[in-house]
């Protein structure tokens, strides 16, 4: 176990080694870095100041050695706009994007499990067929999309809800929550039901694939000889079994709803760290773009080393050394 | 080798029936898929077909005029032409703005899918073929690809080179490829193995000859298929792309670009800015999903 987590480490090293090399490369490399890093209102004398202050005249090798060490010690430079640090700028929009991120992996919990079960026991019946029909739809269609059709339902139609913002929040342990405010919540309906519908779409699919291959298992044949009753053996044999893959793939796709919720962020106007990034981009302030991409690379790296340790410690079966996927 | 092979039966089962037309039966057989197949072949005429059909060019300035700005649908602009799909801020015929639309999105979609076909072929194709150092070296950067969500990539690329037509093409392509590298690698190592290709090299077929002869036409089948879906993929990226400002430029709208354009009025009720584009972009999505996933189920080839 200990020689599998030491490997899975250094795998993970390796990854973020690569990325902060295309990002020094793509910053550094492609086109004029100056550019890029001194605002263009700066005067001449400050300019040459600044290249010599940030080393733009030293060898590429010793200026990625540079970038890398700053970077080690969570200077990811300053942002041009904000004129703070880039690094705090992102973390003081995380806990939007995370109350977002972990509603919607609730709620597409909550809502696939139950209906992937549905689906998996009578694949024939028509709501499953129907249930099956709308995953397709979960998973093809644009999310800026349906986030839109949201809006155009329940806030304008309907009126029912807000459109845009986080509404009331309140300081818990000093992070702003609008978990705990019923405006706050109100705000949150639309953006996290968003989030959570691809999400929702592949718990759907997953938990029905594991129902159908369980229900055709011995140990559920032998159940039912024994007597046993059907709630019985859904919720104790099959459920059982499936929640293993589906506790995986929630934690891998937890990466990916942080990236995603960049376009719901986008739609509803919800100041996380993606409505940061897309306003970075206008506003050509480069160094939070480079900083939320190697926040984020952290982020998808550290969370796949836990799952993968998370999931070898679960499943015995899991091969611990040698060839990986 | 030169033994004496049993003499073919006279008529081979299905030799009739090419596997074109095996194709083209299993979707006529399907109603659903039947539907899409026409309905993705009505769209793709109306884009090719938009010059000569749309009833104003939504790119030529000149031929609007400002004073039709957001005219609800069905209503007769100052000129006596009659807005079935209304009009948007600039006055722009929303039923000509869609079919222009529907051609840039069309034309994004094929030709990033194309590119990272060309790419991903190409480098599964190689990964198999030579395997060690070469399939570990191409394989880990597939893997390193594949690990990051495409949105991601495209948009920290776009920021990075800027909007246009063009640019959107190369990031899709380079989000794409990783996922048919790996599908080409995976239907040529199968293909590797079988008798005839050992034969090949034992006759000492050169390994480009072998490669492009006899590996490639066996084993494209599968990554063809899969291709026709990621075709629904590319655009919705792209449409994602445009909707978020770093895709197409405002010259050359996308559908995408087109319902960005309208979501400010979504909120004040003048739906049809960004409503009608975007029903044409599910239509285009749900179409080429349904097709291509009954394409793929009658190959039976699993997606990426």
């Amino acid at each position: 176990m200990i020689a599998y987590v030491l490997q899975r480490l250094i795998q993970s090293i390796l990854v973020l080694l690569a990325v902060s090399i295309v990002v020094f490369l793509a910053v550094y490399g492609i086109g004029d870095p100056i550019e890029l890093l001194v605002p263009p209102q700066v005067s001449a004398a400050e300019r040459a100041a600044m290249i010599r202050r940030l080393g733009l005249d030293l060898p590429v090798v010793q200026q990625y050695l540079m970038f890398l060490g700053n970077a080690l010690k969570g200077d990811l430079g300053r942002s041009f706009v904000h004129g703070v640090p880039a690094v705090e700028l992102i973390l003081a929009r995380l806990p939007a994007t995370f109350e977002l991120v972990l509603l919607a992996m609730s709620v597409a919990a909550a809502v696939g499990v139950p209906l992937g079960l549905l689906a998996g026991l009578n694949p024939e019946s028509r709501s499953s067929r129907a249930i099956m029909a709308g995953t397709v739809l979960g998973f093809s269609l644009p999310s800026f999309w349906k986030g839109m059709m949201l809006v155009l339902l329940f806030s304008v139609a309907l009126g029912w809800l807000p459109t845009a913002g986080r509404g009331e929040t309140v300081s818990v342990l000093g992070i702003q929550t609008s978990l705990l405010t019923l405006d706050g919540l109100k705000h949150l309906i639309l953006p996290a039901l968003n989030l959570a519908i691809p999400n929702m779409a592949l718990m759907i699919r997953l938990v029905a694939a594991g129902t159908s291959e369980a229900m055709s298992q011995d140990y559920v044949k032998y159940a039912r000889a024994k007597g046993v009753r059907r709630k019985r053996i859904v919720g104790r044999h099959v459920l059982r079994n499936i929640l293993v893959p589906v506790v995986t793939v929630a934690g891998m796709e937890f990466g990916s709803l942080v990236a995603f919720s960049t376009i719901t962020e986008t739609v509803f106007a919800w100041p996380g760290m993606g409505k940061l990034l897309i306003d970075s981009i206008y506003q050509l302030d480069r160094p939070v773009v480079v900083a939320y991409v190697l926040l984020a690379t952290f982020l998808f790296v550290a969370v796949n080393f836990l799952v993968d340790i998370l999931y070898a410690a679960l499943d015995p079966r899991v091969k611990l050394i040698g060839e990986m996927a | 080798m030169t033994s004496p092979k049993p003499a073919p039966p006279a008529v081979p089962p299905y030799a009739d029936t090419s596997v074109r037309e095996s194709v083209l039966r299993r979707i006529r057989n399907r109603p659903t898929t039947r539907g899409a197949a026409i309905l993705l072949g009505v769209l793709v005429l109306l884009a090719v077909l938009a010059p000569v059909i749309a009833p104003q060019n939504p790119h030529d300035l000149a031929s609007l005029s400002v004073m039709d700005n957001r005219l609800a649908p069905g209503s007769e602009g100052m000129n006596g032409m009659t807005y079935w799909l209304g009009t948007d801020a600039q006055g722009r015929d929303m039923l000509s703005a869609i079919l222009y639309g529907l051609r840039t999105s069309l034309l994004v979609g094929l030709s990033s899918t194309a590119g990272a076909l060309a790419i991903g072929i190409a480098a599964g194709l190689i990964a198999a073929q030579f395997g060690g150092a070469v399939d570990a070296a191409i394989m880990r950067v597939v893997d390193f690809m594949l690990g990051f969500p495409s949105i991601l990539i495209a948009l920290v690329l776009l920021a990075s080179i800027g909007r246009g037509v063009d640019k959107v093409i190369i990031a899709i392509i380079l989000v794409q490829w990783a996922q048919y590298a790996r599908l080409m690698r995976a239907a040529a190592l199968v293909e590797r193995r079988k008798e005839y290709i050992e034969a090949a090299i034992n006759f000492g077929l050169p390994t480009r000859h072998i490669m492009l002869a006899h590996l490639l036409p066996n084993s494209i089948g599968s990554v063809l298929v899969v291709s026709t879906i990621s075709i629904a993929g590319a655009i919705t990226l792209e449409a994602t792309l445009s909707f978020l400002g770093v895709g197409v430029p405002v010259t050359q709208p996308s559908l995408g670009l087109l319902i960005a354009n309208g979501f400010e009025f979504l909120l004040s009720g003048e739906y049809w800015i960004s409503v009608f584009p975007g029903i044409a972009l599910v239509l285009l999505i749900m179409s080429l999903n349904l097709v291509g996933d009954r394409l793929r189920r009658s190959f039976n080839v699993r997606g990426p």
